[in-house]
């Protein structure tokens, strides 16, 4: 049994990338994930990555918003203590909308920033864990899961063949920044 | 990117063939137009007929400035996206000249006839020796009087059709001799255009609506009408654009424009409410009898359901139904709230024009349904023989390439 853990195909073209990747689905070795300097269209679609949940919690987060807005507005200003302002009803509900809209825009933000940082394990102290450095400046990088797909010398020819600059089977999953 | 190669090829030249069932269809809701004017001139409902030739001009107009208007943001911003379907807008613009000419043909028929716009223009409001004399309307006279009301009205809408005209020739121009000159000097018509749009727009809606009750007034009524027009502006082109699509015409039209179309419609809507309430919140909060007039006008009777089913089909509908990713990317559903908010803001409109003019014996039977169809009817015929005279895409239009490629 080999060290090696992961097998990764960099690649100076975005293009000779996508055709890696085809290369590898053709040939029944599953892409563990992809690490590009920029923003690649259609590449979430080629590698079935599922879509981000991120709106549900914006949606969940901004309802929590508006219903604590205008539970502590009645709780104040219409059922502990009634005020009454320029003549109004206690619980004037236009007046209450500003603070109701800024309310639901603040949990929605800080919620999803949360989430987010959450999923992704941002935490202040932590280091981040990144594959092949380069990735984050030039080249664009196949990352293979060489537990689970054992023909190694076939999947370093297919990255070749589709034209990767180097290719490195690499014991540790992670490199750090040290 | 090679991830999606389009292998096949457009035939950009394809040009849309008006005729058959739609042509006949459009030219019946133009009669079914002329005969509910008819109608309600001959039963006596004379001012109520010219408030909704009002209504219906007024929204014909700025849904065609509005398609003037996208045309000209999408050169300023140099969007590539939208090159695609540009000439659905543009197919707007074309008419807009013809639809300045309805409005102001109606505005001077109804102010000289003295159906329209009697709160200011009437005899005897403006001389003190009067009985009807109104020191309110005579301190606004410098403002409201008829010659410079009609020249601002003709200037206004003149200005809009002048560069409604260049920037379509520029468009049909760059079909035929290619290069960037035309997208260049499109570029800088459109930013002329924008700007005296911006500054002018707020006025015109000020003269040919909010006149009509002219002792009530509101800063934020022309942004308000902006508001409104921007959204029925993009529900039509989008309206348009998924017809045409069905129709088996825009094939390199795909999802992706659907779903950034739906992002400005349900945008826009809330824009629209945004404005609204801005304007709706500032009266109710200050509670000045002056200011609170126009509203407690328009939640008397039968209006206050009218006015809370205003804010239903124009705010709650479109946010609810296109807030989700999956339902601004379904034509079906795209169609229908489009639809939805068309006939939304008509209900807007009726609802900034009849309570302040008409009041009480405002209705809803023969003349509004009539003149509506007769209007639509109209837009459908113009608008579509417009279309089908030139190719259904800019051919020569430096983005095309992009807008085809459009991923998001």
């Amino acid at each position: 049994m080999s060290k090696i853990k992961y097998i990764l195909g960099l690649f100076d073209d975005p293009d000779d990338m996508m055709h890696g990747i085809d290369k590898l689905k053709q040939n029944n070795f599953s892409v563990y994930d992809v690490y590009t300097p920029m923003p690649i269209h259609g590449i979430e679609d080629k590698l079935g990555v599922k879509r981000s949940r991120l709106p549900i919690v914006a949606f969940c987060c901004g309802i929590t918003g508006t219903c604590t807005a205008l539970l502590l507005m009645w709780y104040t200003l219409s059922y502990d203590w009634p005020m009454n302002i320029g003549g109004k009803p206690n619980f004037a509900l236009p007046d209450f909308i500003p603070i109701t809209f800024e309310l639901t825009v603040l949990f929605c933000a800080f919620g999803m920033v949360g989430a987010f940082f959450f999923k992704n394990h941002f935490f202040p102290g932590r280091a981040p864990r990144v594959m092949e450095l380069r990735a984050t400046t030039d080249k664009f990088v196949i990352a293979i899961d060489a537990k689970l797909n054992t023909n190694h010398s076939q999947i370093d020819e297919l990255l070749k063949e589709a034209g990767a600059t180097e290719i490195k089977h690499n014991d540790r999953k992670y490199v750090s920044y040290e | 990117m090679g991830a999606h190669n389009h292998s096949h090829t457009y035939n950009f030249s394809e040009q849309f063939a008006f005729g058959g069932k739609l042509k006949m269809f459009s030219l019946i809701a133009v009669l079914v137009g002329i005969a509910a004017v008819a109608y309600g001139f001959l039963t006596g409902h004379a001012e109520r007929t010219f408030l909704n030739l009002l209504l219906m001009s007024y929204y014909f107009t700025c849904v065609c400035a509005a398609g003037l208007f996208f045309m000209s943001i999408q050169f300023v911003a140099q969007a590539g996206w939208s090159a695609g379907l540009l000439r659905v807008p543009q197919a707007f613009a074309r008419i807009l000249p013809y639809a300045s000419l309805i409005l102001i043909v109606v505005v001077a028929a109804g102010l000289f006839s003295h159906n329209l716009y009697h709160h200011w223009a009437g005899h005897g409001l403006t001389d003190p020796k009067s009985e009807h004399f109104d020191p309110v309307i005579a301190g606004k006279s410098a403002y409201l009087n008829i010659p410079f009301f009609l020249s601002r009205l003709i200037i206004f809408l003149g200005s809009y059709s002048i560069f409604a005209v260049l920037m379509t020739k520029l468009s049909v121009n760059e079909d035929l001799v290619g290069g960037l000159k035309s997208h260049n000097k499109s570029i800088k018509y459109a930013a002329i255009f924008l700007v005296i749009f911006g500054f002018t727009a707020p006025i015109w809606s000020f003269d040919t609506i909010m006149s009509l009750e002219a002792h009530w007034f509101s800063t934020m009524f022309g942004w308000y009408n902006f508001a409104a027009m921007w959204i029925v502006g993009l529900a039509a082109i989008t309206l348009t654009v998924i017809s045409l699509k069905k129709a088996g015409y825009l094939p390199w039209i795909n999802q992706n424009h659907i779903h950034d179309l739906g992002k400005f419609v349900f945008a826009f809507s809330i824009f629209w409410t945004y404005i609204w309430f801005a304007q709706f919140l500032l009266i109710y909060y200050a509670n000045i009898p002056e200011e609170t007039v126009y509203f407690y006008k328009r939640w008397e009777g039968n209006y206050w359901n009218l006015f809370l089913l205003n804010l239903v089909i124009n705010f709650l509908s479109p946010v609810l139904i296109l807030m989700t990713r999956d339902n601004k990317r379904k034509l079906n559903v795209m169609m229908f709230v489009c639809i939805l908010i068309l006939c939304g803001h008509w209900l807007d409109y009726y609802m900034m024009i009849m309570p302040g003019t008409l009041a009480a014996e405002a209705g809803f039977n023969f003349i509004e349904v009539g003149v509506a169809l007769g209007f639509v009817g109209l837009f459908i015929f113009l608008m579509l023989s417009g279309l089908s005279k030139y190719s259904l895409a800019p051919k020569n239009h430096p983005f095309l390439d992009e807008s085809v490629h459009h991923q998001i």
